[in-house]
């Protein structure tokens, strides 16, 4: 089957056991509400379009306390009014998934064109010091994989998934078999195993993450935007508040291994290391490719997992590589985190364009070669 | 590197040049078994803007999926002709809708009329995607006569397949009569014109 990116996401979430979308249609993720809108129903599942983005989280935070897996998808206008919620999701943990197409910005900016503008907002576009996972891809392949991966890590952790794709990824065509037969991994939510009137909602445990019941289950607890003690109800105890924030933080740090995913392609003995993401991984797997037949020791680093961002990765390629070329369609987003981790051991070379157009494998190749002459 | 194709279509929005990428790219990709990626390129606007289709075909996995020079482009109006001429390899094959594209910068161009055949034999300029599809398959070897009828009538609604079929086969025949054209054209005669065809 030839599929789309955005179908690839859509077919992946039904696939990972989503069975709710609320969201409003935007350019270029509306192929992902368009295919759901058809499959939900038929899979028993629900389908809203609501008034707005805000609204659009809230519907899915809603559903998923009721206990169905749940999902939207939006790009950067729908992602800064989502920003809200965002943070109710974190704070009261509540799985999701958010899907983000990122098309050029700030505010409406291009909707048609592609750009990689968000990776900053993803990670801290809601205030407040939280944890938070971003997946990556850049094939439609990857598209389904990522979703349903998103969806456990979220279901794992309680707490939202955001999957940052862009306009080339979500609207380039691939062949693609959906296999309904293939075994996959899929994880659901633990739910409370003691009786309603036992159970602690937000208790400590040694991974952090609290057993979930159902809501209409029998299991009465309170969820809300304000910092909250074990039983869900606002407090200001310091000796509440200090623990809670830092539980929110374990349960993601101490599981840093299990979330990140990347590539290597030819790392081994790269002297240069181009690191990329999203579309770009595409331009650059080719610029490594044409530098390699000249001659040239180039490896590629792909990112599926933006954040946390992958310290370790990029430490492993720095044990050979004096170079480290940073491609991205923004004004270096994911360089700085690659700076951060090189402190000073590599020669960090950025590579930025924001004209609405996807960095070239020839660009990259060419930056390449400026480096090495 | 050697077995990549590229393919670009350009026109204006709502020519179907989308449409058209989306056929031909499932036409290689499921009928004929290679490796594709299609990938577009538009405007905000409905209708008129600018409009862009690629599809770019492999016998291994595909890594860049835009075209970096296209060896096939199919233009549907002179604006993309004009701003996509200078990508293309200099051993390229172009083609272009002569109803709309009044100056061809090559005279070795493959120029069928396409919206004309499509106004005058079915009434409908819709269809001119569809007939510039049978051009290009003939005029082509990328893909099949049989993977691209069988990929056009996947994917037209229900009701419209004789018209599709017909329109096809439209341009299919006026690609034979432009081959012809194309014979008759005087080019330096280093190269027999044959041969060139065939290393098409």
């Amino acid at each position: 089957m030839l599929l789309q990116g955005n179908e690839a996401v859509a077919e992946g979430a039904l696939r990972a056991g989503c069975r709710f979308f609320g969201g409003y249609p935007i350019t270029p993720a509306t192929e992902i509400s368009e295919v759901l809108s058809v499959r939900l129903p038929q899979v028993g599942g629900t389908f809203i379009q609501m008034e707005d983005e805000i609204a659009s989280l809230g519907a899915v935070i809603g559903a998923s306390l009721a206990g169905v897996k749940s999902m939207t998808a939006t790009s950067g206008p729908g992602f800064s009014l989502m920003q809200e919620n965002l943070g109710l999701a974190i704070i009261a943990e509540v799985p999701c998934v958010i899907v983000n197409v990122m098309r050029g910005g700030p505010s409406t900016g291009l909707p048609t064109f592609p750009a990689q503008g968000d990776v900053m907002q993803a990670r801290w576009g809601t205030h407040g010091d939280h944890p938070i996972i971003v997946l990556s891809a850049s094939t439609v392949r990857e598209c389904y994989d990522m979703t349903i991966y998103a969806f456990n890590l979220s279901e794992k952790f309680r707490t939202p998934v955001i999957l940052l794709i862009d306009e080339v990824v979500g609207h380039m065509r691939e062949k693609m078999v959906v296999d309904d037969e293939e075994p996959i991994e899929i994880f659901n939510r633990v739910k409370p195993t003691m009786p309603p009137e036992w159970y602690i909602p937000y208790e400590d445990t040694p991974s952090g993450v609290s057993p979930m019941a159902n809501f209409g289950e029998g299991y009465r607890y309170h969820v809300t935007g304000l910092t909250h003690d074990v039983r869900g109800f606002p407090t200001s105890r310091p000796d509440e508040i200090g623990p809670f924030i830092s539980r929110l933080h374990r349960k993601i740090s101490s599981h840093f291994a299990e979330i990140q995913v990347a590539e290597f392609f030819r790392t081994d003995d790269a002297e240069i290391t181009i690191i990329a993401y999203g579309c770009v991984a595409r331009s650059a797997k080719r610029a490594m490719i044409e530098a390699r037949e000249k001659g040239l020791k180039v490896g590629l680093l792909k990112l599926n997992t933006l954040w946390p961002f992958m310290r370790i990765a990029v430490e492993k390629v720095l044990q050979t590589s004096k170079i480290l070329i940073v491609p991205e369609m923004n004004m270096g987003q994911i360089s700085r985190e690659v700076k951060r981790v090189n402190r000073g051991v590599a020669r960090v070379i950025t590579l930025n364009k924001v004209d609405g157009t996807i960095i070239t494998p020839m660009e990259i190749l060419d930056r390449i070669q400026e480096a090495v002459s | 590197m050697s077995s990549r194709f590229e393919i670009r279509l350009g026109g204006s929005g709502g020519q179907g040049i989308i449409l058209m990428g989306i056929i031909l790219a499932e036409a290689i990709g499921i009928y004929d078994h290679k490796f594709v990626a299609q990938t577009q390129s538009y405007g905000p606007e409905a209708r008129g803007g600018s409009s862009k289709s690629e599809v770019i075909v492999s016998d291994v996995e595909i890594d860049y999926p835009k075209a970096m020079k296209p060896d096939l482009l199919l233009v549907m109006n002179q604006k993309s002709c004009d701003d996509f001429y200078t990508d293309l390899k200099p051993e390229g094959i172009l083609i272009v809708d002569s109803t709309l594209v009044t100056q061809v910068p090559n005279p070795r161009a493959f120029q069928v009329p396409f919206t004309r055949i499509a106004r005058e034999k079915f009434k409908r300029e819709m269809v001119a995607n569809i007939v510039a599809l049978g051009a290009l398959s003939q005029l082509t070897p990328i893909v099949s006569s049989k993977a691209i009828e069988a990929a056009v009538l996947a994917r037209v609604p229900k009701g419209t397949e004789k018209m599709n079929r017909d329109a096809l086969k439209a341009g299919m025949a006026a690609a034979k009569r432009a081959k012809r054209e194309w014979l008759k054209i005087e080019i330096p005669p280093e190269i027999p014109k044959e041969d060139l065809l065939d290393s098409y």
